[in-house]
Parts: C-alpha cells; structure tokens; sequence
C-alpha cells in the first residue's frame, strides 16, 4: 500500500528508506526533490519515534534548505504507556511541534497527507502542524469512536449517531474533517498532480477557520476569534 | 494564603494580576456557548469553561487565559478553543509582556471532538506564532484536573512552566491508560504513583517545568514575575539542543520503571522522601540535580 502511493506521489522516483514503522527519504516531482517523512502500520507514537521524526525534520533545515517537506505519518495515535508518560512524551511531541514550526519559518512548504490512519496526539504533532493538510478518500481519521464516546459521555450511541448523520463533529471520518476546515482536500486520481498543486500554493497562515465556516462545518471558531481580536480596549 | 487548587479561574486571574487592573475580553454576558453541548442537551456554560482577557502584572501589560476545571474539566470545544486562539493572535497586535495561561484542562471535549481536535491544533500553531514574534509564553498549573491531552502539549511549546505539587502535566492520562492497557500498566487509583509520574515535582525534576512552588496563589503570582523577561529562543540551534536533551533522557531513563528509580539516577539524596518536601526544602533537595 505505501509502495503504491509513494509510486502515485512520484511517478519520476523515489528513495525512501524504511525501518520498522518509520520511513523517511524524498521524492522527486517535476521540478524539485521533497522531502518525506513518515510512518507506518497505525503506529503508535511513542517518545523514540516522535524524536525520530523531530531528528529528521531539524536534518531537513539543516542541510536541505527551501526543500519541501511531504508528512505521511499514518498513527493510531500516542503511545499509551506509564513509561511513555513518566519520560514526558507531551514535551516529545511539543518538540516535533517545534520542529515543523522552524523549518516553516525557515521557508520549507510543509504538507501533510493522511493516507491511512489519523487519531488524536499523534494527528495533533504531525500532519495537523502541516501548512496544509490532505486526505485520501478511504484514509481515516478520528478522535475516538462513537461507541467509546457514547461510554465516556453517557450520550446514547443512538443519539450520537443519529446526529452525525448531519453534524460533523462528533462522528470519524475524512469528510467530517473537511467540512471543518483541517483537510484542504480529498485527493482522488492523479496523487503527482494534486502534490504537484499543493506545493504550488504554499500557505504559511493558519486559515481553517475560515474554511470550516466556508463549508458550514463549523460556524463559531472564526467568528469567536475575531471578537476576542476585535475587543476595543 | 488562597489555595491556586481550590480557587475559580477567575480568582486565580484576579489572583494573579495587580488587583483591579483585568480586563475579559468576551465575558460570560457575551454567552458565547457551545453549540454542540447545547445540541446533546448538557449543560452550557456563559464563558465556556475558559476566561481570556488582558492585565497588569507588577505593571507589565500581560495576557492572559484561565480554563475553569469547575466545567467539564476545562476541556477543549470549539468556543472554548476559539477564545484562546483569538487571545493569541491579540498578542500579537498589542505585543504584551507576556502571555500568561493558567491551564487546567482533561484536553479535547470529548462531546465535540473533532472541533476541539482541530482547536487544540489552532492553538499550537497560535502559541508557535506568539512565540516567533517574541513574546514569552508562561504557563502556570495547579489546577484540580491537571493538564493533559493536547493541552499537555500546547503548555511544552511555552516558554516556561510553573507547577504546584499537585499540578499535573502529561498526554494520556492515568484513567485513559488503564481502561485502554489495564490496571497493571497503570494504576489511576494509585494516587502516590500518579503523582509522581505525572506530578509537579517530577517534571520539575525532569527539567519540563521550570520550577516548583507551593499551593498559593501569591506564589504563583511572584513565580510568573520572575519568569516574565524570559525570551523564547526557537532556533535551530535551540531546537538542535532540545532535540540533543530530549534523546539523553531515553537513553538515560528510558528502562526506569518508576520516578523514583530516576531521582536516584541523578544522584537526589534520599529520592523516597522527595513526595514528602514542601516546595522551598524540594527545590534545594535537588539543586544541581536536575535532568
């Protein structure tokens, strides 16, 4: 499966290097090589892998200046540990965070594409801090499943589900975080010419609000920050 | 003395700024309420579960968020999220001292998921840019619920935290990982042992917190002057020495099986009594010692 896309994302070649879950490398479209990094099998992220991808992305400011950076990081989210916990995995994720944030800063076009798996912690430091973020249509992406969340808020399934057949808030699923704003798109077809378009657009400023209220999928976040901005002191 | 754990969001604000001087950008008559709760028929709140506004701390323009635990545990919604970000990208108009967030959060509402996912993330890149314009961020957390979720990596991409002993800094929480990996992985009725996992004295201990001070609100208040000339520094070198710190720790404590285990490693005398140190006799105990 990763084979098949990064041979859809690169039809020109690739060299990726893999080693268990983590994968990293670059491609080469059209015009420029992009820097790849990514994971496998639902990884769970854990604090070596999450330094793993921060190392990798400090390597790509420091000796690949301007090179794009594509994230395919497919996670079931964090590492769910006591010893994950007792070594402060929140300041290993913050630090990918960082990681990103720089190399934006730097100038690196960073774009994030779900092709498997996105959940939580794991979506949160990787491809959430991306410029943009992409999907594919049969990708997945949630916070927890609505059983789960039936059990933790007491809120019958029935009605949760009932109300996701409208709302996207509450319910898994790509399209449900397109509506919102943090997926840019759903990429279908030709994968080498929608890479080859989002790296034609770069888009450095945070603008998911204001696609989320575009597509009616979530109405009060812009709205909200612009009052607390517009305060007259 | 007022107790940080026992007080409101808003009396730790007030609490923590020059008497008189906060001003609440939004406040509870605005009724900015979730939509979504209001949906599933649970009860709102005016200011959904966070406080965001601007201040004097000892003169300096501060500002400044509260999340109130009182209200589904200061989870992350939509609004709640929006009032953070939109005080964030404020700051960076009207360039304050500092921004001062008095976190106290389970993370993302779990009633509003999605929206409070994509919050937190809108938050970490607001948090990122405040930075970069070179404005300090200073979290304080002391708070009854702790910080954890996204929450517990929006107050790592600050520039300096502040906790109690009974504050609380981690990802997963202890519950979440005993329902999802059992009890043996981690006993969340076990309070000594959560504590001192996830407790303020280890990651003080761990260098993920800046410094300890005790359960008062004045303390609080004093700690965060002291931080306040602090100058974010994200560099690549910065990073580089981040990234350097960060692999040393796994490759020092990575087979730890407890906190304590780690306090011994880094040479504290007598780690079985560090839980027992009030804050003053905790922060000499480990002088030098710190990872």
């Amino acid at each position: 499966m990763i084979h098949n896309l990064l041979n859809g994302l690169f039809p020109k070649g690739h060299s990726i290097e893999f080693d268990g879950e983590f994968f990293s490398g670059f491609g080469q479209t059209e015009t420029e090589k992009v820097e790849v990094i990514g994971t496998l099998d639902a990884a769970p992220i854990g604090v070596e892998l999450a330094h793993r991808i921060a190392g990798n992305i400090l390597n790509v400011v420091r000796f690949h200046p301007n090179r794009p950076i594509l994230l395919l990081v497919d996670t079931q989210g964090q590492r769910l540990s006591r010893r994950d916990e007792l070594l402060g995995i929140n300041a290993y994720m913050a630090h990918v965070a960082k990681c990103l944030d720089l190399a934006r800063r730097k100038g690196h076009r960073i774009i994030g594409l779900v092709w498997s798996q996105a959940v939580s912690g794991g979506f949160l430091a990787s491809s959430l801090l991306a410029d943009d973020c992409y999907a594919l249509a049969q990708a997945e992406i949630q916070v927890m499943n609505l059983p789960a969340m039936s059990r933790v808020t007491k809120i019958p399934l029935e009605r949760l589900q009932e109300l996701s057949a409208t709302s996207p808030v509450f319910a898994p699923g790509v399209e449900n975080y397109r509506r919102m704003g943090a997926i840019k798109a759903i990429w279908t077809g030709d994968l080498a010419q929608h890479l080859a378009e989002a790296l034609h657009n770069p888009n450095p400023i945070d603008q998911r609000r204001h696609l989320g209220e575009e597509r009616q999928g979530r109405l009060m976040a812009r709205k909200v920050a612009d009052m607390v901005k517009a305060d007259a002191r | 003395m007022t107790s940080y754990y026992e007080a409101s969001a808003r009396d730790r604000v007030n609490g923590v700024l020059d008497p008189g001087t906060f001003h609440e950008i939004v406040p509870p008559s605005a009724r900015m309420m979730s939509p979504h709760l209001k949906q599933l028929d649970q009860p709102c709140a005016f200011d959904d579960g966070i406080i965001v506004g601007e201040g004097r701390l000892s003169d300096h323009p501060i500002a400044i968020a509260a999340q109130e635990g009182g209200f589904m545990g200061g989870a992350v919604g939509e609004v709640h999220g929006a009032k953070l970000v939109g005080l964030l990208e404020r700051a960076l108009e009207t360039k304050p001292d500092a921004v001062v967030l008095l976190v106290e959060s389970g993370g993302v509402r779990l009633h509003e998921a999605n929206a409070g996912l994509i919050a937190v993330s809108e938050i970490m890149r607001a948090v990122l840019a405040v930075r970069a314009a070179g404005i300090p961020l200073i979290v304080l957390d002391g708070g009854q619920f702790g910080c954890f979720g996204g929450m517990g990596i929006v107050a790592k991409l600050c520039d300096a935290v502040v906790m109690s002993e009974e504050g609380r800094l981690a990802l997963s929480g202890p519950e979440v990982i005993e329902t999802t990996k059992g009890v043996e992985e981690f006993d969340s009725k076990d309070r000594a042992l959560v504590w001192r996992t996830v407790g303020g004295k280890h990651r003080v201990i761990l260098g993920d917190a800046n410094l300890l001070v005790n359960d008062d609100l004045d303390a609080f208040r004093a700690a965060t002057l002291d931080l306040i000339e602090t100058k974010p520094d994200m560099s690549l070198e910065a990073l580089e020495q981040e990234h350097s710190r960060l692999g040393q720790r796994i490759d020092r404590f990575g087979d730890c099986k407890d906190a304590v285990d780690i306090w011994r490693d880094l040479g504290i005398a007598d780690p079985d009594t560090v839980p027992m140190l009030e804050s003053a006799a905790f922060m000499a105990a480990i002088a030098g010692k710190r990872a």
